[in-house]
């Protein structure tokens, strides 16, 4: 698998398809994608890393074990849920900022909700194969 | 094209069904994952398929001004795919635990409890 | 009264935290709330007798119009009296009865919880208190009964006693339910006022059906009499408290209390008669044969209360001040009897009836408590059994159709009974003692006061019966039969009818008493004929229904996955086809299909052969290579069908579930054929027929119109209420969002569960068990 071409574009493919999955989770309010989907492309490009470089060298790359994204994903999600009590509005109440921002829309509390699902999902999904590819040496 | 989709799904249910019915763990799996793709094309197929309509509202628009396709069945697929994909990991992680233990890809191997291993 | 009620509870929950200090001489103390409840009741007796009724209440929970409502009227009050009464004298006899028992704490814990339990059922005014109070009578009986909990026969019976009173309760509470559906209340006063709807309601055989059966169980009549002897296991303060002056009382109390409400019935009548007459010709019979003490006591309490039954069914006036008189009767002599045995068994260690004589000698009081109850239950004159039986006969003659043959039985069971009263009351301590019995010593105070004193209560109430007779039984009567009557209660009634059928009663008892010795070969002669027992056939039944379960479970779960896979289908097909068949018209309506393109087909034709690829391939890794153009080819379809979310999720998951597998799957070994071509044909067949069906479901659910109304909303909604274009996304994170927090959590565990399945390392010792 860890051919130089390989390698070499991974390089630059790591950095445009994590652009690329943030995209995806922006604008998906307004057009296909969101938290799950770009969740799910930030974790193929770490994957496809991974093959490239070796596990090894992605785990250094990430310093922190990606694992640790599920519980800031919860916690994200769980306070845009949360928030709207404090203001006396019912539990996960949407509600949002009163101008637009270019290029995202309206940002609101289930924006927020869904960076939350994005980053459960990378969790999730590079803690799954990373833990098994790790055990699928021995 | 719906007759198509409808025997599509019924070969889909009829591989997973045959799968499943086989001793082999791996097949077992193949045939679950099968068995939902089918669920989730009969969940498709029942809210009915519209073609080039996706169920976004015009950029120049707040409202939809023609025909869309159903969101409802989209979402519930979705969410389907995404907790499948959690399954479908813990169940390949077991088997590859099971394999380890017993050393067989048999389920008949199973159907013991453990001091019988 | 709500403090009263409840202060059996709180002081058995004190005893958990200071049960400890309880254990020694200080259980007396315990002997002090009963007598407190009592005079707390007794002070109510004035109020009561003028025909008021006390009430208290407390809401609890008002949406389901259930409330702690405790009211008193006479019937209340008599059963509360007797509970809280004969209760004391429980508590002062088993704190000595059980002096260092261990768990002497505990049993003094169960025994305050069932005195508030059996308060808080009969003062209880909705039915669903009563009925919670009904159960943890139960309850709180099971544990006494199997108090001592080393005895196998302890377990054994005291599951069976909670086996036929809960299952019982459940009974009463499908009555309970229907009653406050028909009545429109949950009180039992106001239910009193609706006699009339409830009786022309056509529910109204199943309410009774119920009710009465929750009733039958719990104060042990034919056939679910047996629990009670089984009771007897229970230490006797235990058997002479619950199981004959009060827990089986509380049946009768409930068929006392639903008189008013559901007597004067046809229905009603018949039952309770046909019911309360077998019980107490069959128990009494039983009672004569028994040698064991308090075999003996149970029988012949069985039969008491089939008498009662019996008098609530026959419902005149006069039945029913009979039979309130009957249970105050029958609760002194009763309750003397069994703790005159319980001393007897205390003592000597011995309970046989045809080895134990003399014993006056040693233990005088005893027999002077033993023979007044005796002499009460035989109906002697100057005795209150008089008085009981003299009004059952007075009843069972002045009823018209079949008054002679209800007097018959009543005189017949009154025999027996009285036999059965001297055997356990007079039989033990008349005669020669035996030379083994000389050391026995009589007791501290504390046993046999108990006895003597509800003996010598019998005396007192037969000679001086006015003290009560309008005090205590004329507000049941008028509690029971709804309208007040004047009953002086007469120790001499005249020569009539009534006092001939004493005599023959009396005669033709003491006849019995001389010239039957209870002898062990009855018993054994009932042992042969017991598998005809209703007892047998339910435990023989219990024992069938755990060995079919046994059978199928086996055949069904046998550890063969296939097989499972296989019921399911086939159950799932048979269910399907059927109602296909039968119930829709089966058509194809192409005019709305859709056209087919060349693109469509190729993609469909290409995922027709990668699934056929993916079935009959013999390599795993094509398997899998497959299964993903499968996924890639859906995620085209998707793309096709506007739905290009799906699309986008479909084609990132199928890359990593084929990464997974090729991860994992390297390591395992190729496939192997485990089947023959017939098996597979078989399999093939089967999946292929249920494939077939989904696809004709899939059609025929295509002709049906659509109901398009969520999706509507959610369409015209999306920007509206949520600023949001894309729907599905806008349902996932918004409409919908909770659904999504739970889900991502469900992939959190799943994450989880792989992370530990893979790298929890098995410890050294669980590794050699493997």
């Amino acid at each position: 698998m860890r051919t130089i071409i390989l390698k070499t574009a991974s390089n630059y493919l790591l950095p445009l398809l994590l652009l690329f999955s943030v995209f995806i989770l922006l604008r998906g309010h307004y057009q296909p994608g969101g938290g799950f989907v770009g969740g799910l492309v930030a974790s193929i490009a770490f994957v496809l890393h991974a093959f490239a470089n070796g596990l090894k060298s992605t785990q250094e790359f990430l310093r922190y074990h990606p694992g640790i994204a599920i519980p800031i994903g919860l916690t994200i999600s769980l306070l845009s849920g949360v928030l709207p009590l404090l203001s006396g509005l019912p539990f996960m109440k949407g509600s949002w900022f009163k101008d637009p921002v270019p290029v995202i829309g309206m940002v609101g509390s289930p924006l927020f909700f869904d960076i939350g699902v994005f980053f459960v999902v990378i969790g999730v999904t590079l803690t799954i194969l990373f833990t098994i590819s790790e055990t699928a040496q021995e | 094209m719906e007759l198509i989709l409808a025997i599509l799904i019924g070969l889909l249910y009829s591989a997973g069904i045959y799968m499943m019915l086989r001793r082999s763990m791996v097949k077992l799996l193949i045939g679950l994952i099968l068995l939902g793709n089918g669920a989730n094309m009969l969940i498709f197929l029942l809210g009915r398929i519209t073609k080039g309509k996706p169920p976004v509202i015009p950029e120049d628009s707040a409202f939809f001004t023609e025909i869309y396709a159903d969101p409802i069945p989209q979402a519930l697929i979705l969410t389907a795919i995404v907790i499948s994909f959690g399954l479908q990991a813990f169940a390949i992680t077991l088997l590859k635990q099971v394999y380890k233990v017993i050393d067989s890809d048999d389920l008949d191997d199973l159907n013991t409890t453990d001091d019988d291993i | 009264m709500i403090v009263a009620v409840l202060s059996g509870f709180i002081v058995a929950i004190l005893l958990i935290f200071f049960g400890k200090y309880f254990r020694g001489k200080a259980s007396v103390a315990f002997s002090a709330l009963p007598l407190a409840l009592f005079v707390y009741f007794l002070s109510m007796v004035p109020v009561v007798s003028s025909g008021n009724t006390l009430s208290s209440g407390l809401r609890w929970i008002p949406s389901l119009n259930v409330h702690l409502n405790f009211f008193a009227d006479g019937l209340s009050l008599l059963f509360a009296l007797l509970i809280t009464g004969i209760g004391f004298l429980v508590f002062l006899y088993a704190s000595n009865y059980l002096k260092g028992h261990i768990y002497i704490d505990r049993f003094f814990g169960y025994l305050s919880m069932f005195m508030g339990s059996m308060l808080g059922l009969v003062l209880s005014d909705n039915v669903l208190t009563l009925f919670i109070f009904w159960e943890l009578t139960s309850i709180s009986s099971f544990f006494l009964i199997g108090f001592d909990n080393d005895n196998e026969e302890s377990r054994k019976n005291s599951l069976l006693a909670l086996a036929i009173t809960g299952g019982g309760g459940f009974f009463l509470l499908a009555g309970f339910i229907l009653l406050g559906y028909v009545g429109g209340t949950l009180s039992i006063q106001e239910m009193l006022q609706l006699s009339e709807v409830i009786k022309g309601h056509q529910l109204y055989p199943w309410i009774l059906a119920f009710v009465v059966a929750g009733a039958f169980t719990k104060s042990a009549q034919f056939p679910f009499h047996f629990w009670l002897p089984g009771a007897m296991k229970a230490p006797t303060p235990v058997s002479a408290y619950l199981h004959s002056a009060t827990m089986v009382k509380a049946g009768i109390y409930l068929l006392a209390r639903f008189t008013p409400v559901l007597g004067s019935h046809y229905y009603w009548n018949t039952t309770l008669l046909i019911i309360g007459a077998i019980t107490m010709l069959y128990a009494a019979f039983h009672a004569i044969i028994r040698t064991d003490l308090k075999s003996i006591l149970a029988y012949s309490t069985v039969s008491a209360l089939g008498m009662l039954t019996f008098l609530i069914g026959l419902g005149t006036k006069e039945a029913l001040i009979a039979a309130s008189v009957f249970i105050l009767v029958h609760a002194l002599y009763k309750a003397a009897l069994f703790l005159t045995a319980g001393v007897i068994d205390h003592e000597t260690g011995i309970r046989d009836v045809t080895k134990l004589a003399g014993l006056r000698k040693v233990l005088l009081p005893v027999a002077i408590g033993g023979t007044l109850a005796a002499l009460s239950n035989a109906g002697i004159p100057f005795t209150f059994g008089f008085l009981g039986k003299d009004l059952i006969y007075e009843a069972t003659l002045a009823f018209e159709d079949f008054g002679i043959w209800f007097t018959a039985a009543a005189v017949i069971t009154n025999i027996f009974l009285l036999y059965a009263g001297f055997i356990a009351g007079i039989k033990p301590f008349t005669g020669k003692l035996p030379v083994a019995y000389k050391d026995v010593h009589l007791p501290s105070a504390a046993l046999w006061l108990p006895a003597l004193l509800l003996g010598v209560a019998g005396l007192f109430f037969g000679v001086f019966p006015a003290v009560i007779d309008k005090s205590i039984i004329q507000p049941v009567v008028l509690a029971i039969h709804g309208s007040a009557v004047d009953i002086p209660l007469k120790i001499w009634h005249g020569f009539n009818k009534v006092l001939l059928l004493s005599i023959i009663t009396i005669t033709a008892g003491f006849f019995l008493f001389y010239f039957i010795n209870p002898s062990n070969r009855y018993v054994k002669f009932i042992g042969k004929i017991d598998f005809l027992s209703p007892q047998q056939i339910l435990s023989n039944g219990a024992y069938k229904i755990q060995h079919f379960s046994t059978w199928y479970t086996k055949t069904l779960q046998n550890g063969y996955l296939r097989l499972y896979v296989m019921v399911i289908v086939f159950f799932l097909m048979a269910l399907l086809a059927y109602k296909l068949f039968t119930g829709v018209y089966i058509y194809i309506d192409s005019s709305q299909f859709h056209e087919l393109t060349l693109y469509e087909v190729m993609v469909t034709g290409i995922m027709f052969i990668a699934i056929l690829i993916t079935v009959l391939t013999s390599s795993r890794l094509t398997a899998v290579a497959s299964m993903g153009v499968v996924g890639y080819c859906l995620c085209l379809l998707f793309v096709f069908y506007s739905a290009p979310d799906l699309a986008m999720t479909q084609f990132t998951i199928d890359t990593l579930t084929v990464v997974l597998f090729v991860l994992v799957l390297f390591k395992l070994p190729p496939f192997i054929s485990f089947a023959n071509t017939a098996v597979k044909i078989r399999d093939a067949v089967i999946a292929l027929s249920f494939g077939s069906l989904i696809s004709i479901i899939a059609l025929e659910v295509l002709n049906e119109t659509v109901e398009k109304e969520t999706s509507i909303f959610y369409g015209e909604n999306s920007y509206a209420l949520a600023k949001g274009k894309n729907i599905v996304n806008v349902i996932l994170v918004d409409f919908r969002g909770m659904d999504t927090l739970v889900e991502i959590i469900v992939l959190t565990i799943a994450a989880i569960g792989v992370f530990s399945l893979l790298k929890f390392k098995i410890s050294a010792n669980e590794n050699d068990h493997v």
